[in-house]
């Protein structure tokens, strides 16, 4: 798996690429809470579009992205699910948890 | 029913062996016949499961073993004749408490419990024992069935 980061406005974008397993899911939930929690990023979008495999650590980490940003007031948007991404994510029966877009063009624009 | 070892992974409890595993598990589903879907089940249901050994059983020691067995399997119903595959995971952590082995509910909103969850909609069977000082999952995927004809025999 490999994490990168940009900075669009006010919007923070973490690429995520591979497979996301028992084996780097704390890495990416490091991650994520980093721009969630300890920097106050008002919207951070995680692109899931070159994820191969995500398995339930991963989601859990998600989940946890997701109820920080709650807490912090700001938005936490999943973009361009893989096909991997967005079964895994139709099982758990999240789907509808999500804000969720097909492209990073729309999860900044709304 | 009757049951021929296919494949046999000995591993230690270190979650960089969990790519590996995949791997193999889904090539093996693929040359028993099951569909693209069904592989991605398989698979899925063998990496939580060993997801949750590592975590839970080993409490995240990485040097501790783990014993997986591929056996292919035949059946006899009424729809039919089916073949599947059986996975036998074998770690030597303490006994697994049963009243954890419920899982998450679909679209509950908290982190962990969705491992088990995957596993029980991947599988067909799914069943826990405690052997000696080993605990074993045992989990099994059918492939749809395929209509027995008088005179054919039945080949492995």
């Amino acid at each position: 798996m490999q994490i990168s980061i940009r900075r669009v406005n006010n919007a923070t974008i973490v690429d995520v690429s591979g497979d996301i397993d028992l084996a780097n899911s704390p890495e990416m939930r490091k991650a994520l809470l980093h721009e969630v929690r300890d920097d106050r990023k008002p919207r951070v979008v995680l692109n899931l579009s070159q994820v191969r495999y995500i398995d339930s650590s991963g989601v859990a980490s998600l989940v946890e992205g997701l109820k920080a940003s709650r807490d912090s007031g700001s938005r936490f948007i999943l973009v361009g699910l893989s096909g991997a991404a967005r079964e895994v994510l139709q099982l758990s029966r999240l789907v509808k948890v999500f804000e969720i877009y097909d492209t990073e063009v729309e999860a900044l624009a709304v | 029913m009757s049951r021929d070892l296919l494949l046999k992974i000995e591993l230690l409890s270190d979650p960089k062996a969990l790519y590996v595993v995949r791997g193999a598990v889904g090539r093996l589903a693929e040359t028993l016949g099951f569909a693209a879907a069904e592989c991605r089940s398989v698979v899925r249901a063998v990496d939580e499961a060993l997801t949750n050994v590592m975590r839970h059983c080993y409490c995240g020691r990485l040097d501790q073993p783990i014993e997986l067995y591929f056996r292919r399997l035949h059946r006899r119903s009424k729809a039919g004749r089916q073949k599947g595959l059986e996975v036998l995971l074998c770690d030597r952590g303490p006994a697994v408490d049963q009243a954890k082995l419920r899982g998450q509910k679909p679209g509950e909103l908290r982190p962990g419990g969705l491992g088990l969850q995957f596993i029980r909609q991947a599988m067909d069977a799914v069943d826990y024992e405690r052997v000696g000082h080993t605990n074993r999952l045992r989990l099994v995927k059918y492939l749809p069935s395929e209509k027995v004809h008088r005179g054919h025999e039945e080949r492995s």
